[in-house]
Parts: C-alpha cells; structure tokens; sequence
C-alpha cells in the first residue's frame, strides 16, 4: 500500500546514488516538482530514462547529477533545441554524459517489455537504420513465420515517478488525458512514486481514466501544480511562453546556473 | 488594425512558406488519416480539415486520434488535442496497435538532412561520438516511416538539407535503392514527395531517385538544383505549383493569427 509522504520525504527514501530513475510523462503531466525535488537532494551518478528528456532532463543534466540519458527524443517540442543536453553530449559540460538512444516504438516496447516482466520487446523498426549500430537492438527471428524482427531489451529501472491529478488516502493513483507510457513504468519499476495535484476522498471514474492501484506504488506525494511548465489536464494549461523563454535562457551557462539556483535550489523544503 | 504594407498578411500572392504549407495541404484531399508532428506539417493538416476534407483523421504520435484543433498546437501533447480527440491511446499502443500494422495512409515528416533516396537524418551532424551538432534525435519517424502507407517529407530546400550522403542514417526511404524496403521488410510504400520551399520532388518508379516534378511559382529549376546536394534529374515535361488561390491563402492566415 503506497504511503502518503511530503515530496522530500518520498525523493529521499526512494531516490538513491547511481540510480536508474525514469521520471515519465509524454509532453503532459511532466513530474518537473519531483525532478526539482531531486536535483535539490543532489543524488549523484544517476541513469536517467525519458523518451523525451524535456525541460526536465535538460535541467537536471545541466545540473550535473546524470552520468547517463537513456531517450528516443531530445528536443524542445515546437521550439528547438534542449541546450543543456546539447552542451553535455557536444562539449562535456558540466560533466560527460553518456548516451542511448532508441526511437519512441522501442523505447516504449522495452517499457512495455519492464511492465511485463519480459527479457526484451519484440518489433518491427530499426532495420536499415545506422541506430541499429548505435544501440542495444539485435536482430531476432519470428520462431513461426521466420520473419525479420528486432528484439529491444527490456529497460531495468531502479525507481519511476509520475504525476498525476489525484490520488486517494490509500494512494490509489487516477490519471486522464494523454496518458504517455506512465503506467508501464510505474509496473516496469522495482520503486515507485506518484505527485498528485491533489488527494481526495474518493476516486470517481473519469471517461479514458487510468487507475493505478496504491498497491503497486510506494509513496504518494501532494505537488499542486507539480507538472508545470508542463500541464495537467483539467487543472493547468501547458505553459508553451515558458519553453520559449527557455529556449533564450538556457544557451548561456551562467544564465541557466543562476536561474536554477534562484527558481529550484532555493525552493527546499517547500510543499 | 492595420498591418505594414508588405507583411505576409496584406500580400496578395503566397510566401514560399507559405506556398509549401498549401502544397502540402493539398496532398491530403482524398486522404482518410494523416500523421503529424509539430510545426509546418501540423499547420498542413489543420488546414486541409478547413479546405478540403473536413473527415480527415489526425493522428499525433502523443496518442491523440482524430483530433480536432482549431489553432495550430506549439507541442504535440496540447491539451487541445486530448480534449477534441475521438480517443486518446498510451505510446506504445500508439506504435504497435496504430503505426505498425499500416492503419495511417500519410505521415509528414521533417528532416536536417535528406538524401537521393529520401533517408533521413535528424540524430547528428558530424560524427556520432564527437558531433559538430547533435539534433534530437529518432523520436517516432523510423517506424512512422517503416509503417504507413506513404511518406510525405517537408524540408526547406539548401545544400544543408539536401546533401550526397547523410551523417547518419535515422529512418529510412528507399534505403541503399530499389527493392531495399522489400529486403528490410518494410511495409509502407516509402516517401512519396518531399515539398520544399522551391518544389516538390519525387521518387522515379524504377531508379527511386528523388526527381524535381514541379517548381513553385517563380521558381526556376536551374535554382532547385543549386540548393540540391546531389544531380538532381528534371522530370519533362516539369510541372508548375498551380499559385494558391484567395481563399486557400486568407484560410491559412486566419488559421496562423488565431
């Protein structure tokens, strides 16, 4: 049964050094609360997963506590390009990062694949690609009908987090709207953590809802408006000046260490 | 309000952006489902509900199906698409219910960089390990590209984008040439045109060439070729963009201004 916890308390118990972590959220309901949470608490060494590492990763590479990315798409959606993320994989800074990438079907199938308890996703896709050099994908063949196909191998996370809109006090989890690949990772993960927008008395059905049961979560933690610049349907609208100014804000160094320092840094202990 | 006097608002004939969003428009006429991403193709898409074929079906790799904005989204994830979608689905349904087994008849898709064969590439430039730029990467197009049934490419016509040969090869065309899809298993039928700013070129049935079809308005294909990085062959006789008329024109802006 998942816990209801501040959002430090939960980060703290869960989120450890050189963890393999996957903060998800496709372009809605992204956990930028938990992600600052995290990078406050300063974890080092971490494997960070997202097919779409955002703003979010792109803070957190910049501040220095990934070693690795794991990601299929790292651009600012409509706008460009995620400069911390470039910064680190062109020019090392503030530190190397490591990196694989895959396309959005096999990052999804290894989530699937986690979800399942599988060694690795079956799909068709890479062939005749250069990723098929670059990354972990073999070629696999159908047992039946001896067609081509590639095996993706399962992704191995330490701890997954998500946002939500509500959750009730025995941490059953319900979110709407586009839905991103959350409830696989939250079953692919060996820990879990869910922000909620808010905790309710009771759950009530909503039209394309996804239920999480509490007893496949470990903690549950209240962050209102924890999913912007990000959005949550029904409660906020995605914040799309925001990814445009980071767009200026975050080609200079400076600017972006400075930013971070007055706007996450100095946030802790709040919520 | 009134608008200076030469901005695209109060000019009567087409930008060349402006040309290549109509263009691309226009493909979609008689088609059921399109796939999208962000920017000029979503703009495309949009439009084509307004002029043409107010039943197409748009389909956003964020899991929307059957969207029906009224403004052109900033991301493919804008609560917009959710709300007005006919459903919404998780990734990987998206992928492999959806996309794999060939339920979307065109997909657009953008590029940094094309070859002859209409490969792409949108991971590097310059060497993988120490990239002079590193882009964002694969996201959905390889296996967009592998599964629907046609590929429409849009990308601005320069010697940048359409070069001899790619960095990096992140989804694939008409692969190495003829019979390559086949070979790899690929199901789609491949690209079909890929609309610039100057023309629309097109694959040759035999050699799966990209071949100059037709130039935009004003456009002469010597000028094409000089932005192409590889021999570009001319199709005879060369077809004319036909020039986009006042109400394609007035529905695009309106669509931009909202």
């Amino acid at each position: 049964m998942a816990e209801v916890a501040t959002l430090p308390e939960a980060i703290a118990g869960l989120v450890h050094n050189g963890d393999t972590v996957a903060l998800e959220g496709f372009t809605h309901l992204i956990p930028f609360a938990a992600g600052h949470e995290v990078i406050r608490q300063g974890p080092s060494g971490l494997t960070l997963v997202r097919m779409t590492p955002d703003l979010l990763y792109d803070q957190m590479i910049g501040m220095g506590i990934a070693k690795k990315l794991v990601f299929s798409y790292g651009g600012n959606p409509g706008v460009g390009s995620l400069h911390r993320f470039r910064d680190a994989i062109e020019n090392g800074w503030p530190g190397p990062l490591e990196i694989e990438e895959h396309s959005h079907a096999g990052m999804a199938n290894r989530y699937a694949a986690a979800a399942a308890g599988l060694p690795f996703a079956v799909m068709r896709g890479y062939r005749g690609t250069d990723l098929m050099y670059r990354t972990r994908v073999e070629p696999i063949t159908c047992p039946f009908t001896g067609e081509e196909l590639v095996a993706v191998p399962a992704l191995d996370l330490d701890v997954a987090i998500i946002h939500a809109q509500e959750a009730d006090r025995g941490g059953n989890v319900q979110l709407w709207g586009i839905p991103g690949v959350q409830k696989e990772a939250v079953l692919g993960a060996r820990r879990r953590l869910v922000t909620v927008e808010r905790i309710v008395e009771e759950l009530v059905p909503r039209p394309g809802g996804v239920v999480i049961p509490g007893w496949v979560i470990d903690a549950v933690a209240e962050a209102p408006g924890g999913a912007q610049p990000s959005y949550c349907l029904g409660t906020d609208v995605r914040d799309n000046d925001f990814y445009r100014f980071w767009d200026r804000l975050s080609r200079d160094r400076d600017e972006f260490r400075t930013w971070m320092e007055e706007h996450v840094l100095a946030e802790a202990g709040v919520r | 309000m009134s608008a200076p006097p030469n901005s695209a608002a109060t000019r009567t004939s087409a930008t060349a952006d402006e040309t290549q969003t109509i263009v691309a428009a226009r493909l979609l006429r008689e088609v059921r489902s399109v796939f999208i991403g962000v920017g000029r193709p979503s703009t495309a898409a949009i439009l084509a509900r307004e002029l043409y074929n107010p039943d197409l079906i748009l389909v956003y790799e964020s899991g929307t199906i059957g969207a029906t904005p009224r403004r052109v989204p900033l991301s493919i994830g804008d609560g917009e698409l959710a709300e007005t979608a006919a459903t919404v689905v998780a990734v990987p349904e998206m992928f492999n219910y959806w996309i794999g087994p060939g339920r979307i008849d065109v997909a657009f898709l953008g590029a940094a960089q094309i070859d002859r064969f209409a490969n792409l590439n949108s991971t590097v430039i310059g060497d993988y390990d120490r990239p002079k730029t590193r882009l964002p990467g694969a996201g959905g197009a390889p296996e967009i590209a592998a599964g629907c049934g046609d590929v429409v490419v849009i990308a601005p016509h320069s010697l940048r984008t359409f070069v001899e040969r790619l960095d990096f090869r992140t989804t694939v065309g008409f692969g190495d040439g003829p019979g390559n899809r086949e070979r790899l298993g690929l199901r789609g039928r491949g690209p079909s045109a890929v609309i610039t700013d100057l023309g629309v070129l097109e694959p040759d049935p035999g050699t799966k060439e990209l071949c100059l079809r037709r130039v935009h308005p004003g456009v002469e294909p010597e000028a094409v070729r000089e932005a192409t990085g590889w021999d570009l062959e001319i199709i005879e006789p060369l077809g004319r963009t036909e020039e986009p008329d006042g109400e394609e024109l007035a529905t695009l802006r309106k669509l931009l201004a909202r």
